[in-house]
């Protein structure tokens, strides 16, 4: 089998204050192969951003990396001096963040922020790096005027598809999206979902997806993995996932969303005050097919830690 | 209801909001305090403040008498004798000094007091109550934060009957804008939080949800506000002194320094008879900086200096530990 | 443009306002001011001085609302009515030939204090915990404690009369005639430097703080990740994406700042024998002249407004959401 575009392996991320460290992420492992779909899903807090920020380095301070190898095309990430590193964000991966409705300077014009990044890695002229933007504007269905815009003068959605033309602006090989609808409409959402499925089958590049929506999850994902407290609890292709989840947090992730296409079904979910805890490494149950082996989920009667 | 279970944060969030203001605001102004003992800056403020305070209670007993009185031939340097010295006139410099504490502390804390609490009266009722009020109230705030504070100082410092009382209400007068602005912005956002907005569906009256609910809330800010308004009373008392608008016939630091320069101390060099004066007041209002900064260390932790220095671009530390 | 004209009339507010006060004050005193400050005015005061002050303070008692309406039309006009101090000089007089040192001296300390304090506090928020940050806003601090005139003082005596290596009094150098030439201009750099200087000293940690709490707080705003996952060089996000964001509460502060910075030159310029308006506000004090005071008050406010609206079209150049459209 060919190197992933992407391999993390037993990563490890504490949050270290004065009193205690925290762990965001906890011997998490997973790999994301060429043009692959790779789904990140689990509730808030669970440690998604902090999976997705370590990769490209850039959680800060109280944040550091204990244990485990980030291997970007067979390249450790972990020993990457800063300049490498500069050189590397972006071009090879790219980030749609949570919040990406704040992620644009909210100063400066859109095209500026477009021309900065595309000469900082590829030098040329300016414009041809204006022209450049205007192709990828073109590429997401906006106007190539808006260019000369700040970011207030456009709706969400707008502003969510210039991120993520930005990010396309250098063929990264992966494109990482953190939760890349979560602060739009439902109807601008499945906009945004079709945007994406479209320019990656158009570029090819691997997408790590991260949500904590279940549908949308399994709507768009080649293989997913279930992230519980800082551990990834399953891992398997999405088909296996939908039909025959192991892990009995997947099952309740699963039943608390309603499907986006077909009857209406009762939701079910987790019972109030259930916890996991000590999960386990994975073990294989299937073709790909991975979950940590369960006890007894822990029953706390609505006490919270 | 079941979509709660893929979200314990808004689980955890509901469940506190059951106190009420008041009661989680006492714990917390309790909290404070241990945190400010604890902290360095809080520490090294307060013991200077304390120092002031107890030299300015105990100047009748060091220097009894009256401090203005002349003891010695003028303009003498720092001796034995007098150890700062005596002015021009014969006066003992750290008895002028330690005298002028009592007025200058005095009122620089019941000006700072005043502006503090007419801040927080119409920062409070201006976010309490909205709309007309509020325009009203930020507008005639803001005129006052915009006008000059000096020049505005002189003229009604100039046009009052002289005397103590003056100089406090002029320095009220002056001051109570900056902390209206800040409480209002900070009752604006405890308005909109739920125990607000039960206390009002429980039919409680606005009087009451404002001293009980809002205002134990801005514990912090009130303080962090309160010693802005002292060390900038104190600044002001100096200045309008120094220009002889105080009461020229009470010891004050700011009256010391006037008296200095019109007795041109400092043309002549006579360094001693201005310096104590000055250095008062610097460290005065230094301690109370240094109390303020803790403050907002403790309230703001992002302000905290970090033990390392770190580039705010830095990459990801990576720290690989032996596993065990 | 909605924004400018919201602003400018709330300056238009606020300098009605401040000439109502000037107006209602001597009228609002208990007593009667002329013959108060009669009895404590040590110089005999010529009978059209005595006049002068009863038509100011409206102790005429004529009907007040066309006394008002009277008033507000001389001020608009630039009519202050006579100085005591300077008798028979007009305080509009007076103040003209002030105002311009005034102004160089509080715009020079200004622009200064901006400048390097910005500059001091993006550096300390960009290198936390480091030299700049660890020592250079506890010494700020400390030296904005103290007074301005006393520092002013203290650098007089250490500068001037110790050491010998500054000016000692005034703008300029007693004989020398003034003209737009290097020699003259050079001569007005020497004096300003320590009076500027004293200034600056005192409000840069002022500066420095806010800047860099500001700088430490968009820091860790999304655009500035997003700028670090693009691969920018650091001082191009710390220049075009973190500094360009935090100026912008630092630009709006400046409003307020300005009316402290005038208040440091008009006490400094006490110190340094600086001919400028609060030079001549020491001499109004001690020679009671109310009307001299008043005239100050309303031009310095109206100076101070000014600023404030220069101040509004540099924040409109570099906010793009407060333009329209
Ligand atoms: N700056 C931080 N300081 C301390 N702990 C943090 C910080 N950021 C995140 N955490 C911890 O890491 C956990 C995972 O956070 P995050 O990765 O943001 O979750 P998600 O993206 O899945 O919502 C959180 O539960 C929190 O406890
Ligand atoms: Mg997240």
């Amino acid at each position: 089998m060919s190197v992933p575009v992407l391999e993390v392996q037993d990563l490890t991320v504490e949050y270290v204050s004065d009193e205690r460290a925290v762990r965001g992420a906890d011997r998490v492992s997973f790999a994301i192969h060429s043009g692959e779909i790779f789904g990140l899903a689990g509730e808030s807090g669970c440690g998604k951003s902090t999976i997705a920020n370590s990769i490209m380095r850039l959680l800060k301070d109280p944040a550091r990396i204990t244990h485990g190898k980030i291997l970007f095309e067979g390249q450790d990430v972990l020993g990457m001096d800063e300049a490498e590193l500069r050189a590397w964000r972006w071009n090879n991966v790219a980030m749609v963040f949570q919040s990406a409705m704040n992620s644009l300077n909210p100063v400066t014009r859109i095209g500026e922020q477009f021309v900065d990044v595309i000469r900082t890695h590829r030098g040329g002229t300016r414009a041809a790096a204006v022209q450049r933007a205007e192709e990828l504007l073109t590429m997401v269905r906006i106007d190539p005027a808006r260019l000369r815009a700040y970011p207030h003068q456009l709706s969400g959605g707008q502003r969510q598809r210039i991120v993520i033309a930005m990010a396309c602006a250098l063929n990264p090989r992966l494109l990482i999206l953190d939760e890349p609808t979560t602060a739009l409409d439902v109807v601008v959402q499945q906009e945004i979902l079709e945007q994406i499925r479209e320019l990656q089958s158009e570029l090819g590049f691997a997408i790590l997806f991260i949500t904590h929506d279940m549908s949308l999850m399994l709507e768009l994902s080649d293989r997913i993995g279930i992230m519980y407290g800082g551990r990834i609890v399953e891992l398997a292709p999405a088909p296996s996932l939908r039909h025959g989840s192991k892990h009995p947090y997947t099952q309740a992730l699963l039943g608390a969303f309603p499907p986006l296409h077909g009857p209406k079904v009762k939701l079910t979910g987790l019972a109030e005050g259930t916890r996991f805890t000590n999960i386990k490494d994975l073990r294989q149950v299937g073709e790909g097919h991975w979950v940590a082996p369960t006890q007894a989920p822990v029953l706390t009667q609505g006490e919270l830690p | 209801m079941t979509q709660n279970a893929t979200d314990p944060q808004t689980l955890a969030a509901s469940q506190p909001a059951e106190e009420s203001g008041s009661a989680r605001a006492r714990v917390s102004a309790t909290r404070l305090l241990r945190t400010l003992l604890r902290n360095g800056k809080a520490v090294a403020g307060l013991s200077i403040l304390l120092a002031f305070i107890i030299l300015a209670l105990l100047a009748p007993a060091l220097f009894p008498g009256d401090p203005s009185r002349i003891t010695s031939a003028g303009a003498s340097a720092p001796s034995m004798e007098h150890w700062l010295g005596t002015t021009s006139k014969g006066q003992d410099v750290l008895g002028l000094t330690l005298w002028g504490a009592r007025s200058s502390l005095f009122v620089g804390f019941a000006a700072g007091i005043l502006s503090t609490i007419v801040g927080v009266l119409v920062g409070l009722s201006g976010a309490y109550f909205g709309r007309g009020l509020d325009e009203v109230l930020s507008l005639v705030t803001n005129v006052f934060l915009l006008v000059p504070g000096l020049p505005l100082l002189v003229i009604l410092a100039a046009f009052m009957p002289p005397g103590l009382g003056t100089v406090i209400v002029v320095l009220m007068i002056t001051g109570w804008a900056g902390s209206a602005r800040v409480m209002r912005s900070q009752a604006m956002s405890i308005r909109g939080k739920d125990y607000v907005a039960a206390a009002l569906v429980s039919g409680e009256r606005p009087l009451r949800i404002m001293v009980r609910e809002m205002l134990p809330n801005m514990a912090s800010v009130v303080m962090t506000t309160l010693l802005g308004c002292i060390i900038g009373s104190i600044g002001a008392q100096a200045g309008l002194e120094f220009l002889g608008l105080g009461d020229v016939n009470t010891i004050s630091w700011g009256t010391n320094l006037f008296w200095a320069t019109s007795d041109g101390s400092l043309m002549l060099g006579q360094w001693w008879i201005f310096v104590p004066s000055g250095l008062a007041i610097a460290l005065v209002a230094f301690a109370l900086a240094l109390c303020n900064y803790a403050v907002d260390e403790i309230t703001n932790p992002r302000l905290r200096r970090p033990k390392h220095a770190t580039k705010s671009t830095a990459a990801t530390t990576v720290v690989r530990k032996e596993e065990k | 443009m909605s924004f400018l004209l919201r602003r400018l009339g709330f300056y238009l507010l606020a300098f009605w306002a401040s000439i109502t006060l000037n107006f209602l004050l001597p009228r609002l005193m208990p007593g009667d001011p002329v013959t108060r400050m009669l009895s404590r005015s040590q110089q005999r005061l010529e009978p059209q001085q005595v006049e002068a002050l009863r038509t100011l303070m409206g102790v005429d008692g004529g009907p007040i609302i066309p006394e008002y309406f009277g008033y507000l039309s001389r001020v608009l006009t630039g009519d202050f009515g006579m100085s005591i101090s300077r008798f028979p000089t007009p305080v509009s007089e007076v103040i003209a030939s002030q105002l311009p040192w005034t102004l160089l001296l509080g715009l020079t300390s200004l622009i200064f204090a901006v400048i390097l304090g910005n500059l001091l506090g993006i550096l300390a928020a960009w290198r936390r915990g480091g030299f700049l940050d660890s020592v250079a806003p506890p010494l700020l601090v400390f030296i904005g404690s103290f007074p301005y005139f006393w520092l002013a003082m203290g650098a007089l005596y250490i500068f001037g009369i110790n050491m010998g290596v500054a000016p000692m009094r005034h703008a300029f150098s007693v004989g020398l005639v003034p003209g737009f030439n290097l020699e003259f201009i050079l001569d007005v750099a020497a004096h300003l430097v320590l009076p500027a200087l004293t200034i600056v000293l005192v409000s840069l940690g002022g500066w420095m703080l806010g800047m860099r709490n500001t700088m430490i707080a968009t820091n860790s705003e999304d655009y500035i990740l997003m700028a670090e996952a693009k691969g920018l060089r650091p001082h191009r996000i710390m220049l075009n994406y973190a500094a360009r964001n935090a100026m912008l509460p630092s630009v709006t502060s400046m409003g307020m700042s300005i009316g402290f910075i005038v208040g440091g030159a008009l006490l400094t310029e006490v110190v340094f024998a600086y001919p400028g308006v609060g030079y001549q506000l020491l001499g109004a004090v001690q020679g009671l002249d109310y009307p001299l005071m008043q005239g100050m008050f309303l031009t310095i406010t109206a100076a101070v407004l000014i600023a404030n609206f220069l101040v509004d079209l540099v924040y409109v150049r570099l906010d793009p959401r407060v333009r329209k459209g």
